[in-house]
């Protein structure tokens, strides 16, 4: 179809002023990870004095940047893999199965999802604390205490698009494994987990980004022994210097896994979004 | 896995069969509820209990004495909702503000948001040369985690050493003095602007997979016609991706007036009126006060205000659905 000369001009104007503003600051974020600290402290400039890799050197000694990572990998590993295995036993009973209850349940799941996290944070905490106080088990400053508060947001949302992209793959499937002999887990396993691959990765995806991200949580569930890379790189400014360099390159380290992840899996992220979204 | 799950429901599901003991269960009618106990008894632990724990807490006294015994915290009843929706008072005024401030943001941010995302969408609906990398291009700061791209706008927007005024002022020549942008009025473009950067990506992502769905000959069709572009758009692709849009709007809605992030990471301890979103506002009131049950009955006030909004939004929608 030929293309009119507006919409020519429209498109090539929403691109360029929409690459700009995507653009910018993540160059501002590579070209500054790759000033020397001189320039950060000065007025900023596009280009930097001298090129250096030091900041990236330097970042891993100015705080304990290797455990935050690790801790964040742990927690936010975790916080996926629990509630994907959840989800899945949960989704298939949704999506394939009519039973008392099942209403109430999908409606519960879902409209949890729309709860401000703050309304979640004060009661975790307190019960958090309490439980410490009575039984001593202690949660807060814990990476397990950090996993279960993941799940609040990571859980209810990998059920929904679950169950959203388990309704997408024929109930024929089920069929010929009840054919072939299967019981229903039989079934699950064999043929519906293979075909809903992509709704698995777009799910997995989803929850490890968030819990990668997440920073109110963290911010007070976390101590120096379990904290994550959102509240440690909130660390690299003291009282009398602001190490922007290396919030900069450490900025890009933490973020180069989840981007290069999600860039790459991204159409199985729209496919699994789109089938539990437009249910 | 499963098997070892089936004995926790297997005591809650008799309850129905005691109350319906005429009709012969099904074999495997228990099934269903053995999948879904790990899901119901984390929602009841992470969700459930919480949430009542939440509305319990508004109602007592619940200060820093009390904290790490909050049995022994006393009950004052209503006492921190009055506090809360006190507008001549202190907190009231200040919530009331935060709210307020709030509201304006997240119009902004879902409408142009939005606005940007369909645009977007529109502009790579049509083959051409590089569609594909600007797609994954402008998927990018809905990629980087949350925090990474706020921290790196933190450092744009500096007084002295961002790359804002540095452009503003040295590049375009602008004369005056470099304004703040995170302390004062400013506070509030500067959230609002951080906010879209993060979420217009998102609304690309769900109207690209929505204009996907249109079969190309419905507006190949519509050009034999005589139809414009524009003409189409409202006709054709509006219409077509109004399955998406009702979820989209909602979905934005609902992480807009709950963002925490953007002012959290923005502003750090600053607090500047201006950019003080409700979450953010929340927060602080808690913990830089430790008056949870305030904070409590605060994040209550705006569960009630969202669940309202959110009722309204879809039955105006479904009615209207109903009659198209």
């Amino acid at each position: 179809m030929r293309e009119t000369t507006p919409a020519k001009v429209f498109r090539m104007v929403v691109i360029a002023v929409l690459t700009v503003f995507t653009v910018v600051p993540v160059y501002v974020m590579v070209i500054s990870a790759l000033k020397p600290l001189r320039d950060v402290q000065g007025a900023f400039t596009w280009w930097p004095s001298e090129l250096t890799i030091t900041p990236f050197i330097d970042m891993w000694k100015t705080v304990p940047l290797a455990s935050y990572f690790v801790n964040s990998v742990i927690v936010a590993g975790a916080a996926t893999i629990l509630s994907l295995v959840i989800a899945v036993f949960a989704a298939y009973a949704i999506s394939r199965y009519r039973f008392r209850g099942r209403s109430i349940f999908s409606t519960t799941v879902l409209s949890t999802q729309m709860f401000p996290g703050v309304l979640f944070l004060l009661p975790l905490f307190l019960i958090f604390v309490n439980i410490n106080s009575a039984v001593g088990i202690q949660l807060v400053g814990t990476r397990l205490g950090l996993v279960i508060t993941y799940l609040t947001f990571s859980l209810p949302f990998s059920i929904w698009m679950l169950s959203g992209y388990l309704d997408g793959i024929p109930r024929e499937l089920d069929e010929a494994a009840k054919v072939d002999g299967s019981g229903p887990m039989g079934a699950l396993f064999r043929v519906i987990l293979p075909a809903a691959r992509p709704g698995l990765i777009a799910v997995a995806i989803y929850s490890f980004m968030t819990s990668w991200g997440e920073v109110l949580f963290a911010s007070v569930m976390t101590t120096e022994s379990n904290r994550t890379l959102a509240v440690g790189l909130q660390l690299y400014s003291t009282q009398t210097n602001v190490y922007w360099n290396q919030i900069m390159a450490a900025s890009l380290v933490v973020s180069v896994p989840v981007v290069v992840g999600f860039l790459l899996l991204q159409r199985n992220f729209v496919a699994g979004l789109t089938a539990g979204a437009v249910k | 896995m499963s098997a070892a799950t089936a004995t926790p429901t297997s005591d809650k599901t008799t309850k129905p069969a005691d109350r319906n003991p005429r009709r012969p269960r099904r074999s495997g009618w228990w099934l269903p509820y053995a999948l879904l106990a790990p899901a119901i008894i984390f929602e009841l632990v992470i969700h459930v209990i919480p949430m009542f724990t939440g509305i319990w807490m508004s109602f007592l006294k619940l200060t820093k004495a009390f904290i790490s015994n909050w049995g022994r915290a006393p009950v004052i009843g209503v006492k921190n909702y009055q506090v809360a929706l006190d507008f001549n008072g202190a907190v009231g005024a200040s919530l009331l503000q935060s709210f307020l401030i709030t509201c304006g943001f997240t119009i902004l941010v879902v409408g142009i948001s939005w606005g940007l995302g369909m645009a977007a969408a529109v502009a790579l609906q049509k083959k051409f040369w590089g569609q594909g990398f600007f797609r994954t291009l402008f998927l990018v700061p809905y990629a980087l985690p949350m925090y990474a791209g706020i921290i790196a706008w933190k450092f744009m927007l500096q007084k002295d050493t961002g790359a804002l005024n540095h452009f503003l002022y040295d590049n375009l020549g602008i004369s005056g003095d470099k304004p703040f942008w995170l302390i004062g009025d400013n506070a509030f473009a500067a959230v609002v602007i951080v906010a879209i950067w993060r979420l217009w990506p998102f609304a690309f992502l769900m109207l690209m997979a929505g204009l996907q769905s249109i079969p190309t000959d419905v507006y190949e069709a519509s050009a034999v016609d005589g139809a414009k572009p524009f003409r189409q758009w409202l006709s054709i692709t509006l219409p077509m991706v109004r399955p998406v849009n009702m979820v989209l709007v909602l979905v934005m809605f609902l992480w807009t007036f709950n963002d925490f992030n953007t002012p959290f990471v923005l502003f750090g301890n600053a607090q500047p009126p201006a950019g003080d979103l409700i979450s953010f506002h929340i927060y602080n009131a808690s913990f830089l006060t430790w008056n949870f049950g305030s904070g409590a009955a605060m994040s209550v006030l705006l569960l009630l205000f969202l669940l309202l909004v959110t009722g309204i939004y879809l039955l105006v929608l479904n009615r209207r659905s109903k009659r198209a």
